[in-house]
């Protein structure tokens, strides 16, 4: 086992491992229950995607993904941070 | 100094993104300051006072010791997520802290650091009684937590800023 | 594997267990957030994603660009700034709606409101 090898490996673990945790939180999403839960796995899934997108960049060698994953940090928070506000003055009667 | 430039900081930090995100040369760092210095000028409307920082090294010895309490609490709550939370003997609750910090940057910089530490979430701040309310997420012992966040974090940020 | 390639075995081996000890982290926390019983327990869990797991990918990255363009790359410093300082925010907020959604609802074993006549 090269270091080559390894780090081709270390990669596609990467890579799967981050899907995985996509797809993970996507079924939170999906399951729920309340409303908070979704926006949380939201959350959780905007970073996972920007990772993926930064592993991906590097293994293809270009850092064009980079600009991708800043932007995906950027609208992922302004995104949560409205869905947050909303659950706090939006919905609740008082 | 202070008309043209009200924050410092914030301005001196803009430039430095600025430079990092493009290539450096002349006519980037020139926009680049505008831009900054433009910045300032706007949040000085929005918040006009600017954080005021009394001493540096507290500051410091809190981002050394923020870091190593980051890799022991995310090793520590990995541990609790593949034994399945001890077995089950893993409790999570919510603690009431009283803090002693008013100023908003600190209390700021006290929610980062809470919140980067994994097992800690901060919830609600009530600036009347002045209390935190936090969830913690593998429950041991309440009064170490209290004695935790008041030695450790506060004691330096309360140091730190004026 | 085309600019990777030209890493010094050192480097590969540190990166890829940087890569590695990242993405389980991250994997960790989601798996948290589907296998965690209650909501604020579920809040703990994409921390580990944002503190440890970002920052061992941004390393890993920082280093191979660093080492492949042969000048310091320091665009992932501003990603790790912005997550690091979005993060709790986001964290925060959410953790507040949650409270005041389970109070308005009268969820048993919330801590009470702070005791003053309106919460805002």
């Amino acid at each position: 086992m090269t270091p080559d090898t390894l780090l081709w490996l270390a990669l596609t673990y990467a890579q799967i491992a981050l899907a995985l945790a996509a797809c993970l939180a996507t079924l939170r999403m999906v399951r729920g229950p309340r409303a908070q839960d979704r926006v949380l796995a939201l959350d959780a899934l905007y970073i996972a995607i920007m990772l993926l997108f930064l592993v991906t960049g590097l293994r293809l060698g270009t850092p064009f993904l980079f600009e991708a994953a800043l932007v995906i940090s950027v609208g992922g928070f302004v995104a949560t941070v409205t869905l947050a506000k909303f659950l706090l003055r939006g919905e609740v009667i008082e | 100094m202070s008309r043209f430039l009200p924050h410092p900081l914030l301005s001196c930090a803009l430039t430095l993104m600025w430079l990092l995100l493009t290539r450096f040369s002349l006519g980037h760092l020139v926009l680049g300051s505008a831009i900054a210095l433009f910045a300032g000028l706007a949040f000085a409307r929005i918040e006009p006072q600017a954080p005021r920082i009394r001493a540096w090294t507290p500051l410091l010895r809190l981002v050394g010791i923020v870091s190593v309490d980051i890799v022991r609490s995310n090793w520590a709550v990995a541990r609790l997520m593949l034994t399945n939370g001890r077995h089950g003997a893993r409790k999570s609750g919510f603690v009431r802290i009283p803090l002693r910090l008013r100023d908003p940057v600190a209390l700021a910089v006290l929610a980062v650091v809470l919140t980067a530490t994994p097992g800690t979430a901060w919830l609600e701040y009530d600036p009347e009684a002045g209390t935190l309310l936090l969830h913690v997420f593998d429950m041991i012992d309440e009064a170490e937590w209290h004695a935790l966040i008041r030695d450790r974090y506060e004691a330096l940020l309360l140091e730190a800023f004026a | 594997m085309t600019a990777l390639a030209t890493l010094p075995p050192w480097l590969m081996l540190l990166v890829a267990a940087l890569l590695v000890l990242g993405s389980t982290l991250t994997l960790l926390g989601a798996f948290g957030l589907l296998h965690l019983k209650s909501f604020y327990d579920r809040l703990h869990a994409p921390t580990l994603g944002t503190s440890w797991g970002t920052a061992a990918i941004l390393l890993a990255s920082m280093l191979c660009w660093s080492w492949v363009q042969d000048r310091v790359f320091v665009h992932e410093l501003v990603i790790g700034l912005c997550v690091m300082v979005t993060t709790p925010v986001t964290l925060m907020l959410l953790g507040r709606a949650a409270l005041h959604r389970d109070r308005a609802e009268g969820q048993p074993d919330i801590p009470p409101a702070p005791d003053r006549g309106e919460q805002d």
